[in-house]
């Protein structure tokens, strides 16, 4: 019997939001990418939508993370990788030839696996980047904003000059989430928020997603089907394809819908022996 | 409740001779290399010490033992040094940028470059002698026997030291660092000026110190670019002459009369004291601002 279950409203109380989605952050059309010739993920194709939260989900090695660091071009940083396709950002080509990495990444922030607060004060981590962004304005105000943003200043406050490295996990990661906010982007990436940190932290960050959602428009790459069924809006579902070519193994995009749809009448088999847990 | 052995059987005699004997052994090594230092240090120590005085950190090298002291070498000494750390610092520092942070290791060129900095660090001081006689002291410089000459020379000798120092310390910075930083918009320069270096200050200063007290105890390469070993005045710019605390000590040595070996031996004493005092301080450079990832 392979009744689908029933996992989204039921184990998180996930309101969606009222109004259907209507406008797009990314567009991405036939995307893909390869590392020294070998492709990671190809045929990629859907639309991000503004302030929602876009879950990619996905068994190890599909592609997830490559993708996610596609949107504000952190792949450029690593030797070999080349994308191809379209990724349209607010209908402007990421790619094209005079976009500069550099001024998409201030739009585009980015919350990595592991909590990498910089080993400074946590003042400092926050003004880190309005500094190097030459912001203007009360740099006091503006760290106050983004760690109440990050719902951190309440525990903050009395140690802003403190070292950020004595943090818990779950506040660190917190802290990367303000920093990325101090700089006012549009889109917030997350890479594996929540996968070093305990239950508790987790519920946190995302009880602070759902609150970012009214600004933001988030896209969350995670291991943890419950997480992408508590939190997003839109689920992406990947899988990992094994090439007939080389035996080489390139990740692709299953099925794209509203997370409900995926975690209950989800319309492909392998989306739905993923999600119910049947293959992992 | 069983019989002693009938569980666990009792080592057998055998095994636990070798055990013993070869843990002996190799305490016996140990002490016989400490002790060799601490015969050497008590031997210069009780000859020198008696000289140790004020006066003699004071004065000027002369042709009389109980007038000479150690002035201008020690002045000498301690021009070099800063001419070597503001030459390695700056040059060395911005190699172990380039080879970390910039290079591109499919490029040929860059891997011959690190290839040879390793191999520069194992050249014999007296082919940086040469070195700097032909290109700084005559040759294409032409600065004569002069204390940026010297200090030039004994810096390429340590600039190897430093460049794979720096590396080390700026390879300890966690890639999420830079991602971290490069994701929230700053560009490369700023992720390397604002937060690498920063990060990796405290071994770039510690390689620099352990550069300079390789460097402070050089006597071969001076002897070639020409310090001179009887200077009675001290350096007063980059072109002055000067003579250099190992230099002193060699010349105090070579002499027949007793008394200047025991000038030799207090000079010893100071330049070992200089050396200590540097190495303790990146001892706790080290200690103090290492950072735990």
């Amino acid at each position: 019997m392979t009744e689908p279950v029933n996992v989204a409203p039921a184990m998180t109380g996930h309101v969606p939001p009222e109004s259907p989605p209507t406008e797009t952050v990314f567009e991405l059309k036939d995307v893909m990418v390869t590392y020294n010739g070998k492709p990671a993920v190809r045929e990629i194709s859907f639309d991000i939508y503004k302030e929602r939260i876009t879950a990619l989900i996905g068994p190890s090695g599909c592609g997830k993370s490559t993708l996610i660091r596609c949107l504000n071009r952190m792949n450029d940083l690593i030797p070999g990788a080349e994308v191809s396709g379209t990724i349209l950002y607010h209908g402007e080509d990421l790619y094209g030839s005079h976009v500069d990495p550099v001024q998409a990444r201030k739009r585009i922030g980015m919350v990595f696996q592991k909590p990498n607060p910089f080993p400074k004060s946590i003042y400092d981590n926050i003004a880190f980047g309005p500094r190097v962004l030459g912001m203007k304005g009360d740099m006091d105000e503006i760290v106050e904003q983004a760690l109440r943003r990050g719902a951190l200043w309440d525990e903050v406050k009395d140690r802003l000059k403190s070292n950020a490295f004595g943090m818990s996990g779950g506040q660190q990661q917190r802290l990367c989430i303000a920093r990325c906010l101090a700089i006012e982007p549009d889109v917030i990436l997350m890479d594996e928020p929540c996968s070093a940190l305990d239950p508790i932290s987790t519920g946190r960050i995302e009880d602070l997603m759902l609150e970012l959602r009214e600004n933001y428009s988030i896209v969350i790459v995670t291991h943890n089907m419950q997480q992408a069924a508590r939190v997003s809006d839109r689920t992406a579902f990947f899988t990992v394809e094994v090439d007939g070519d080389d035996d080489g193994r390139v990740g692709q995009m299953v099925e794209y819908d509203d997370t409900e749809k995926i975690f209950t009448t989800p319309s492909d088999s392998r989306t739905e022996a993923y999600v119910t847990g049947k293959v992992g | 409740m069983s019989a002693h052995g009938a569980v666990i059987p009792p080592a057998s005699p055998r095994e636990r001779v070798k055990d013993r004997g070869f843990r002996g052994l190799i305490m016996v090594c140990t002490v016989a290399g400490i002790g060799m230092l601490g015969v050497l240090l008590y031997d210069v120590a009780a000859d020198g010490f008696g000289e140790l005085s004020w006066d003699f950190l004071t004065s000027f090298p002369s042709a009389f033992p109980d007038k000479a002291g150690i002035e201008s070498p020690l002045m000498g000494t301690l021009w070099l040094m800063a001419v070597c750390a503001g030459f390695i610092v700056p040059v060395g520092v911005a190699t172990a940028i380039y080879l970390e942070e910039y290079a591109d290791r499919d490029r040929w060129w860059n891997r011959f470059i690190e290839v040879n900095i390793q191999n520069l660090a194992a050249v014999p001081s007296i082919v940086y002698g040469i070195l700097g006689l032909a290109f700084l002291v005559r040759g294409p410089l032409e600065l004569g026997r002069v204390v940026l000459a010297g200090g030039l020379t004994l810096g390429l000798l340590v600039l190897p030291v430093v460049i794979i120092a720096s590396r080390e310390a700026i390879r300890a910075v966690p890639p999420s660092i830079r991602e971290g930083s490069m994701a929230l918009g700053a560009t490369q320069w700023q992720t390397i000026r604002k937060q690498v270096l920063p990060a990796a200050i405290p071994g770039i200063a510690t390689g620099v110190i352990l550069a300079l007290s390789r460097a402070i105890g050089e006597t071969a390469p001076l002897i070639l670019v020409g310090a001179a070993s009887f200077v009675a005045f001290n350096p007063e710019s980059l072109d002055s002459a000067y003579t250099a605390l190992p230099l002193q000590i060699f010349e105090w040595i070579s002499r027949p009369q007793d008394e200047f070996k025991l000038l030799a031996a207090a000079g010893i004493l100071v330049l070992l004291a200089l050396l200590l005092s540097m190495n303790a301080v990146a001892i706790w450079l080290r200690n103090r601002y290492e950072q735990k990832w």
